[in-house]
Parts: C-alpha cells; structure tokens; sequence
C-alpha cells in the first residue's frame, strides 16, 4: 500500500513547514476594509517597482486588524494595521502587554462619508445634520420630555424634503465609519436641533445626553448594513426611497447609480475634504510595528512608499481613486523616515 | 354471536360494494385522485427545482461570460532614452531607478502620437487622454524595458489594457450617460474609443489573463485574474487529499472491519455524524487557534486552508467509505478467512478493492466540498488582496500567502469597481466547472468499477 508513502510526504510537509514558518519575505498588512483599496493600490505599485514580494494585505475591519496587530512581536504576527480611526488607549495598552510597544502611526490622509440615493429616485439633494438627526433619533424632545421618533417621511423632518417614507441604510456598529456618522452627522444634528439642550434642560448630564443623541430608531425605518457598501448599494437598488451611507471612493466608481446628497450646503469631493468645508470626514491610518523594521524585508521601503508624494500626493494613485491628500503629507513622511514612535512624538 | 347465526345476513354491505370490479366506487376513486394529485405535487417541486436551477445558471452564465474577454489597446510606445536611461549605459541596476511613474509620459506621448497617426481630433491633453488606458500599462512597459535593455529608444508597439470604462464600453454594461458625473473618464473619450476601434487600434478578444492572472488592486480590475487563487485552490486540495484520503480510509476500514462493537465506537459513531453537520465556520475558527495560533503556521498560507478544510471532509469520507464497505458481501470475507486469509489480508486483498469505487466517489465529493468552501478561510486570513504572487516552487506553493478560488471570488463581489462584480461571476463560472468536472469523474469512476450484488 501507498499508505507508507502518504504519510512520509505527510511527515514532509509538517517538518518543511516548522522551517519555513521561520523565514517570511512579504509585509503582511490587516485591517479596515475601508483602508484596504488604497493599502492594496500601494502594494500592488510597490511589487512593480522594488524587487520585494507583493505585500499582503487582508481586510477584517479596523478593530479586528488592530487586535492581530497587538497579538505580539514575531514573524507570525502581522506588521502593519490599518485602521479607518485613531487607535484606542485599551488597544494601546493591549499592545504594550504583550510587548509590541513601539508604534509608529501614520495618517495617510481622509476618507469623506457621503450620502447618496438612487439616481432616478426622490431629490435628495441636500441635507443639513439636523435633517439625519431628527430622521433618525430613537427620541426626541417634545415639551421637554422624551418622545419616541414621531418623523415618518422626510417632508416630516424638513418641508425642502422629498415626501417619501423614511429609509436609511447606515453603517452597522462593527464599521468605523458608523463612529464617524454618529459624532459628526447625529451628534452634530441634535446640537443644531437644540434637542441636545433640551435634553440637559430636562435634567440629563451632558453623557447622557449625547449617547441619547447618537441613538438610532429601531423601527425600521433605519436599518444597519453589517456588510459592505456593496450590500448598502444593492439595498439601494431595490428601493427607490433608500438613502445610504458611503465613502467617497465608493460613490465615486459608481456614480452611474447614485447621486449624491450635499452636506450643510457643500457637495462632497476631493477638494471640499480637503478645505474641512465638508463636515462629514475622518482620518485614515496605518500602524507600523517598529520592532519588525529591519526584520521583515521591504517594511520600511513600503512604509516610506506608501506616504511618498507620487503615492500619497494631490496627484498620485491614492488620490485618484478616492483617497484625500494630507496638506500635511511632508511632515508624515518624515515621521515615517525616522519611525517616530507614539510615546515619543507626543 | 348467537343472533348472527340465527337471522340471515341481509346483503345491505355487498349492495353498497358495488357488483361490478370494472366500475371504481367511490373509495377507489378518492384514492385514485389521491395518487393522481401527489405525482403532480411531485412534478410541480421537479419543475420548481429545475427552474431555478436555470435562472441560475442562465444569470450566472450572462453575468460571467462578459469577464473572459477584455479590451486590447495597440500602442506604439516610443522608448525614450533621455527618461529611461540618462547615463546612456544601459546598466539594469541605472534603469530599474525609473519607477512605473517614470514611464507615465511616455505613455502619454504615445497615446497623443496615436490620434495624430488616426487623424482623430482631440482637445484631451495626455494625462486626459490616459484615462482610457489601465494603470498597469507602465508597469507592462518597464518590465518588458529591463527585460530587453536593448530595445530603448526604439518604437515597440506594445498590447495594453484598456481601462475598465473603456471595457465596459465596449461590453455594454457602461453607457455614454453613466458617465457624465463620473470622473474616471468622459463621454468624449468613448468617441474617440469608437474612432479607434474603426481604425483597428481597439479591439476586444478572449481573455486569458482572467484565467492565469493574479489578483490586482482595486484601481484596475482590468488587470485581474483568478490563476493565483485557483494554484491555492489547487495546493489546498493536495493537502486535503494526502491527509484525509489515508486517515479516513484508515479509519473507517478499522471502525468497520476491525473494532469490537462497543458504547465505546458508538460513540465514536454518533461524534462523526455530527462532525460531518457542524457549520464549517466552526472548522476555520479552530483552524485559527489551533494551527495559527498554537501551531504557529503562517497565516494565509494554503498549507493551513488544506489543514482546516481536511477537518471538514473527513467526516464526510469516513461516512462513504464506511458505508461503501458495508455494501460489500459478507460472503466475500466469509469466504477469504475460509481459505486461511488473515483478516488483514481479507480486508486489503478483497474488501478494499471492491469498495475503492464508492471510496473514490465519496473523496471525490468531499474534495469538491471543500473546493467550493469559503467560510473557514475568512478567518485563517485568506480572504483580501493577496493573491498577488506566483508561488516559487512547491514548499511556496503550501506556505506563502494565497487565497483560494471562492475566497477570492467573495472579496471580488465586495469591491467598489462594477468591473469587479462582473469577474466575481466569472470565477463563479471557472470555480462550477471545476467542481462539475469533479462531479463527473466521480459519476463515471461510479459507472464504471461499481460492482452491484
């Protein structure tokens, strides 16, 4: 019988893996599934051009990618994350018990959070915050007490609106775009509305209120999308009415099926995030661990590549897909030259 | 009792039966419409099943068909030597220095140089009209310049891909209107598109790249191919099959033939079973802990897909193997272990060869089980953008990162780019074939050497 034979090669293949496990050529990137286009963008031109392997970059969300990336220092361990926020003082602190202490952090620049709806459907052209929050709030003050979300259609919140029932795609919780939607847009909206100070009028400390701010309907009038935008466009699709939360990016490969809503009175674009003149933005990163430069081939060299001006400026790749430019592109790049770690720049 | 005897029995019952057999009564009747109106449930549930089937396929194959051509561009490049090689000395290490953005100008006049030779009339500038091209096209043009140093400040015409606009032009699915607030390209370049086509500079054939390629970033799905993942695919299987052929095998040949029946391989028993019914999410979870995190394999590597996958099919094939060895007679062993065989010698010299078609089938349909699983390779890091490299060799093969062919058709269908969603249904085409092919050799492998008693 073979058997002998199957279980040699069997044997083989366990033992050549305990030596290759050893020696990994490639940077392994992880994390938020926004970062990851334009992480893949800058991997993909850094194949091309340096003799080092394509790195590898996976997707899982911010904080999934933060959580491998805070598993520890070793060659089993991934050596960048990528993340759609800042990283957390607990996921700091994570990272430091298990000895990855020196991080270098890197803004590559910001993402616009954009809201569109079907091409041919109502005219949804512009929004204010006050708009989302009063849609979507679970509560709302009426008479200073706290009242379920009377808002049914969008001419209920504001006169300008389509009358059309209320439908709104959004982040799910797990998406660190929803953390941007919720500060910038609910939070935001409840403060203009004056609801916030009702709210603290009635009696409710400042937290309190701003979490009752930020709390979404459940009726289903809103309906959280766990998937990706892709999901949230499909969503669309299918309802004349919906209105969804996008990236930018995203919006901008599909404009033959969306149109876009403008915010307080400014369209969305490149240039607007740019300015700050569009409110509803974040930043986007990356987390080198420091501890693997000068172990793993090309970190450094893929590090200084992605911030480079040809990658990362006004005019290069990352921009053209989406991506908004950091005015303060010169400064990372220095960062990144000298690996400034977290504790030591502040 | 006694009354029966004494009155005679009144022929009421015999009245009600009817006379004739060829008359259906009432009864008959309403069991005859009974049959009549199940066999058409069960052509009706036929015909639903079939009919989904083809709406299936027929979506599948509308929606993929378009991913195996794609759209060429025949561009003179002139290779100018004062940007690719300012030393005049041809040394490789010199030219290398010129990175892919280097070689965006050259494209540019080249393209510019292309409508002039057309005689199409244009106000784009280069960078406008570059639009219509991929992004890969620099990288096509400074491979092949260090490859052949000796060619710069040479023409070379080159064969480039054009944009994924352009493609999706060219296939219907982009109009000239979708494009008017889109800024990757203009309805004006689709005029010059179909000036170009008519001079023969563009034109759209088969697309073998999609099925060799490797993956690309999200920036040039025209560039993207499922070959990577299907050579991790391909890994994944080896594994599966030198694992969970033997062991399986092994293990059912001794739970049939050889241990005792006791509470102790019941158990056993009934723990297979429901092995073969737990979600394979549950496999991949494991997979992550035990081998990534415990074991300390690599991540993303084929090696542990094949490692998680082959929890996943033993069950299945210890229950074929299990269930093909039963079906051969007991008069076979009966009749080896009379001759003075060994029950070693029963079991390989007459039992197993007998069963190896209904073993084969079984393996065959697991392997194709596990082709087509994608759950347990989210979580060991196989899905994202990774199948970018060609694997050096075979021990590259099972550890350097890779993706598999379902995996990468999810991560396509979750890209922003329209182009991507239509090649995630052209994997889709790819990833059926294969497991139809499987499907088949496992009917005919049946066909052939099954024995029936």
């Amino acid at each position: 019988m073979s058997f002998a034979k199957l279980t040699a090669s069997t044997l083989a293949i366990a033992a050549v893996s305990a030596t290759a496990a050893a020696a990994r050529d490639n940077v392994q990137v992880a994390g938020s599934s926004t970062v990851l286009p334009y992480a893949s963008i800058v991997a993909e031109a850094f194949g091309e051009n340096f003799d080092f392997p394509t790195p590898v970059v996976e997707s899982g969300g911010s904080s999934a990618g933060l959580k491998r990336f805070c598993e520890g220092v070793g060659e089993n361990t991934i050596d960048i994350a990528n993340a759609s926020r800042a990283i957390r003082d607990s996921e700091i602190e994570t990272c430091a018990a298990n000895g990855v202490t020196d991080i270098v952090e890197v803004r590559i620049g910001y993402d616009g959070i954009v809201f569109a709806s079907q091409i041919d459907g109502p005219a949804f052209t512009a929004f204010e915050p006050a708009d989302w929050f009063s849609a979507l709030a679970a509560e709302i003050p009426v008479d200073g007490a706290m009242t379920a979300n009377p808002n049914m259609t969008w001419a209920d919140v504001n006169p300008d609106l389509p009358d059309v029932e209320i439908a709104a795609f959004i982040p799910g919780t797990k998406h660190g775009t929803r953390e941007v939607f919720e500060e910038k847009v609910l939070l935001q909206g409840c403060e203009d509305t004056g609801a916030m100070q009702a709210m603290m009028d009635a009696g409710m400390s400042e937290d309190d209120a701003e979490g009752a701010c930020m709390a979404v309907r459940t009726d289903g009038k809103s309906v959280d999308i766990d998937g990706d935008y892709t999901e949230t466009l499909a969503r669309i699709d299918s309802n004349p009415n919906g209105l969804g939360v996008f990236g930018l990016a995203f919006y901008e490969n599909n404009t033959d099926k969306l149109k876009v809503a403008t915010m307080s009175g400014v369209e969305p674009s490149t240039d607007t995030i740019a300015s700050g003149e569009y409110p509803v933005s974040r930043p986007l990163f990356f987390y080198i661990k420091k501890a693997h430069v000068g172990v793993i081939p090309g970190l450094q060299e893929y590090a200084d590549f992605f911030v480079s001006d040809e990658i990362a400026g006004p005019s290069g790749p990352l921009s053209n897909y989406g991506l908004v430019s950091d005015p303060e592109l010169s400064a990372t790049q220095e960062k990144v030259q000298n690996l400034e770690t977290m504790g030591s720049s502040m | 009792m006694t009354d029966v005897t004494n009155t005679p029995v009144p022929s009421g019952p015999e009245k009600s039966r009817g006379s004739s057999l060829y008359a259906l009564d009432k009864r008959t009747k309403r069991r005859n419409a009974a049959e009549a109106r199940f066999k058409a449930y069960g052509i009706a549930a036929v015909c639903v099943g079939l009919a989904f089937l083809v709406i299936l396929l027929v979506s599948i194959v509308r929606n993929g068909i378009p991913a195996f051509t794609q759209t060429f561009v025949e561009l003179p490049i002139y290779l100018n030597e004062e940007k690719l090689d300012p030393d005049g000395n041809r040394d490789p290490a010199a030219m290398s220095k010129v990175s892919t953005f280097g070689y965006n100008p050259l494209i540019e006049d080249a393209l510019v140089q292309l409508m002039a030779d057309n005689g199409i009339e244009t106000d784009m500038d280069g960078p406008t009209l570059r639009k219509m091209l991929s992004s890969s096209v620099p990288a096509q043009v400074r491979d092949y310049t260090l490859a052949n140093p000796d060619q710069v400040g040479e023409t070379v015409t080159f064969r480039v891909l054009a944009s994924s606009r352009v493609d999706g032009y060219m296939k219907g699915r982009v109009q000239r209107e979708d494009l008017e607030r889109d800024k990757n390209l203009d309805a004006a370049h689709l005029d010059i598109v179909d000036q170009l086509v008519d001079a023969g500079a563009v034109e759209r054939t088969f697309n073998w790249a999609f099925i060799t390629g490797a993956d690309a970033s999200e920036s040039r799905p025209e560039q993207a191919g499922i070959g990577v993942s299907m050579i991790g695919s391909f890994f994944m299987m080896i594994v599966v099959l030198v694992l969970a052929l033997p062991i399986g095998v092994a293990a059912s040949i001794y739970l049939e033939e050889f241990a005792a029946k006791n509470r102790f391989t019941d158990l056993i028993e009934v723990n297979i079973s429901n092995l073969a019914a737990v979600p394979s999410i549950v496999f991949g979870i494991l997979g992550l802990a035990v081998f990534i995190q415990f074991g300390g394999l690599p991540q993303s590597a084929p090696l542990v897909g094949g490692l998680v996958l082959t929890l996943m099919t033993l069950p299945t094939i210890i229950i074929s193997t299990r269930a093909s060895l039963k079906a051969v007679p007991p008069s076979i062993r009966d009749a080896a272990l009379g001759v003075g065989a060994s029950k070693t010698q029963a079991v390989f010299h007459h039992v197993l060869p007998l069963a190896m078609p209904g073993i084969l089938t079984g393996t065959i349909i697991g392997l194709a089980q596990a082709l087509g699983e994608t759950a347990p390779l989210l979580l060991i890091g196989m899905v994202g953008y990774i199948a970018t490299n060609y694997p050096e060799g075979i021990v590259d093969g099972f550890l350097a990162p890779n993706s598999a062919m379902p995996a990468q058709i999810y991560e396509w269908a979750k890209r922003a780019d329209p182009a991507y969603y239509e090649r995630a249904w052209g994997g889709i085409i790819v990833l059926l074939l294969f497991l139809m092919t499987m499907n088949i050799i496992a009917i005919i492998l049946r066909r052939r050497f099954e024995r029936r008693w």
